[in-house]
């Protein structure tokens, strides 16, 4: 069976399966609609929670984004970042947000400080991250129909829509909660076999994390040892050690991943679904377990797909690969435009170094190794159709789970609790349900039409997240004295000063050549990349709301009870 | 009146042994992260794990193993201390 015609089936199958839970998962109320009438067991919420988080980011790009552009080491700042914001989550804030027991974040946020503006704001803040990252997710979609099932992007991008349509419309967070559960599975399978026989070919360990740890088979070289030596040789720099920036930087950037994981709207609200206070915590470690899952694989699929690349650039000679050569996979992925060769001294080889005036693998995108790792490990075409579906269930959970929240925010926090408090549930269900069809639409067409912000858009996401609602959640959980003009003003400062710093460097909407300051050195902050600058808003956050809230009136009885209420030592179930 | 100081103060207490708990863990979640991952890396890939440099090992490897200890050694920290109190609290009904 050709490898298209097995994509289609595969794909299709699992397109099935979304849509046959979606019509057994409507949603019949606002709670369902919402938190899924709060009755998901903790470790499918878990479930549920990994998909929702790992988007076609991680599924995709991670691992290219280690191996490649960070050369290694540097690249942990995605992998502590993006797991150890679910500690702060566990300990700080999901429990407390659960124990609250309403639908929303900016719900918490209007109460906790006794506003319609802190609420009005809260929106703004969650709309600006959860659009941004949205869009990602749509053109993830679009990428990889075109790329696997050879449809266009547009078409691509249309029948994702449908998809995600048709189930987060109908279901609500009940059809999303259980679509995702599906979508992990989908995912996680797709993600780790290719691993695992990756790491039996080099290593002859099964497990991707003890072979990234092993000898290389046939040997008594480690291979991460080979690959320092290997990449040391060809003038790069060592795998192992080198730095993103400097230390300052990695300790900012990965900060700023933490707090923004901790901070992602979309990410809290799936701890609302859960039964009692401590199945949200149980809960957030089961999440923590199914991500590593991931996680723990990617820098393995890092290493040695990057060693797989090098020692393909090597003939057996010791010399350069020839251009004629080239194995098959090089020649499928060079007409994707993700792989480009140039021989620029005509001598009929391919060199592979670090200088770029005598490289002549002039292109290798990030995306490629995961993406072609089962071809440059030569498995059968049934493992190629699964990365597809496994791709492809990245991006729908993750756009699922961003458009409830979206909507949500519309629905419930700027309808029901500011503009038109006396809605019935009846209506309210049914404005859920229309913003969240408005939301795939205008995902849709920035999806189609990505401004010229889409590429940085999911660093952007966790920058905002990271200087707005995260601050405002913790000291709306744990300072007693802040008050609702210290909050406002905080998110206000603390989201300014992110999107000043980013579109500084990047250009006003990342549109290139409008950065208003002229050109600064890169990076100017104390050598803080943009990407990393989200812990620096929050700071600024923190600071002025302090400040404020010492020279305004201190909260009312009413939120002095509710935080009285919050940290109640809670029933067990 | 005497009763209700009582409660006021095994209340305070729980409230105590919580934040204890929290500082004690994030101490951890923040060594073995920035601490043993990035700040003390050098030092630490002195150190070998097999093929891992001790420190490009907690970088990528094992402080998200820590990460999922500390959580659920949170959550059944957290439940025997809500139990505790609310034997403390039946028992003074």
């Amino acid at each position: 069976m050709s490898l298209t015609v097995l994509t289609y089936l595969v794909v299709g199958a699992t397109f099935a399966l979304y849509i046959g839970i979606a019509i057994a998962t409507r949603a019949s109320s606002t709670r369902d609609f919402y938190v899924a009438d709060g009755g998901v067991h903790p470790i499918a919420n878990g479930m549920a929670t990994a998909a929702d988080w790992m988007s076609a980011a991680s599924f995709i790009s991670m691992a290219g984004l280690i191996a490649l552009s960070y050369n290694g080491y540097g690249g942990s700042v995605f992998l502590m970042g993006w797991t150890g914001g679910y500690v702060l989550l566990a300990l700080l804030i999901a429990p407390y947000l659960r124990k609250y027991g309403k639908f929303t974040v900016p719900d918490f946020i209007g109460e906790r400080y006794y506003s319609d503006t802190a609420r009005v704001v809260a929106v703004i803040c969650l709309i600006l991250c959860s659009v941004t990252y949205v869009i990602g997710q749509m053109k993830g979609v679009g990428v990889a129909f075109s790329r696997f099932l050879e449809t266009d992007y547009e078409t691509g991008l249309g029948i994702g829509m449908f998809i995600v349509f048709f189930y987060a419309v109908l279901g609500g967070m009940k059809g999303i909660t259980y679509t995702q559960i599906a979508q992990y599975v989908v995912l996680i399978t797709a993600y780790t076999i290719p691993a695992i026989f990756i790491s039996l070919q080099l290593t002859g360990n099964p497990l991707p994390q003890l072979g990234l740890g092993s000898t290389l088979a046939g040997t008594d070289m480690y291979l991460l040892d080979k690959l320092d030596l290997i990449l040391l040789d060809l003038g790069f720099q060592e795998y192992t050690t080198t730095l993103r920036g400097s230390t300052l930087n990695m300790l900012a950037f990965t900060a700023s991943l933490m707090i923004g994981t901790a901070g992602l709207p979309h990410v809290i609200i799936r701890f609302f679904t859960v039964p009692s206070v401590a199945a949200a915590r149980r809960s957030a470690g089961w999440a923590l377990v199914f991500i590593a899952i991931l996680y723990t694989t990617a820098p393995a699929i890092a290493a040695m797909a990057r060693l797989n690349i090098v020692n393909t650039m090597q003939a057996s000679d010791g010399q350069a690969l020839l251009i004629e050569d080239k194995p098959a996979w090089f020649e499928n992925w060079e007409q994707t435009g993700l792989l480009k060769v140039e021989d620029l001294n005509g001598d009929g080889r391919i060199e592979y170094t670090a200088d770029p005036a005598t490289n002549e693998l002039t292109k290798l995108d990030n995306d490629i190794l995961v993406l072609a790792n089962p071809e440059i490990a030569q498995l059968p075409n049934w493992v190629i159709a699964l990365v597809a579906a496994g791709g492809l269930a990245a991006a729908l959970s993750t756009a699922a789970g961003l458009l409830l929240a979206i909507s949500s925010a519309i629905s419930h926090d700027l309808l029901k609790s500011t503009y038109m408090p006396t809605i019935s549930e009846r209506s309210e269900l049914r404005a859920s349900r229309i913003a969240m069809a408005v939301a795939v639409l205008g995902a849709g067409y920035l999806g189609l039409n990505p401004p010229g912000f889409a590429a940085g858009t999911v660093a952007l996401a966790f920058g905002l997240a990271a200087s707005s609602l995260f601050p405002a959640l913790l000291m709306g959980i744990f300072a007693r004295r802040v008050s609702r003009e210290g909050a406002v003003a905080g998110m206000l400062a603390g989201i300014s000063v992110t999107l000043l710093y980013v579109f500084q460097h990047k250009g006003i909407m990342f549109i290139p050549g409008t950065s208003f300051l002229g050109d600064m050195s890169p990076n100017w902050f104390f050598g803080i990349e943009p990407n990393a600058f989200g812990v620096v808003g929050a700071a600024v956050n923190f600071t002025v709301a302090f400040i404020v809230s010492r020279v305004t009136a201190p909260p009312p009885r009413e939120v002095q009870e509710l935080l009285d209420f919050l940290h109640e030592p809670g029933n067990a179930e | 009146m005497a009763e209700t100081n009582n409660k006021n103060a095994r209340k305070a207490q729980f409230l105590a042994q919580v934040r204890g708990l929290m500082l004690k863990l994030l101490i951890i979640w923040f060594v073995v992260s920035f601490g043993f991952g990035i700040l003390l890396v050098e030092p630490l890939n002195e150190i070998r794990l097999g093929g891992y440099k001790l420190g490009f090992w907690f970088a990528q490897q094992g402080s998200i193993f820590i990460f999922i200890a500390l959580i659920f050694y949170f959550a059944a920290a957290m439940s025997r201390l809500e139990r505790e109190y609310r034997q403390y609290s039946e028992g003074s009904e």
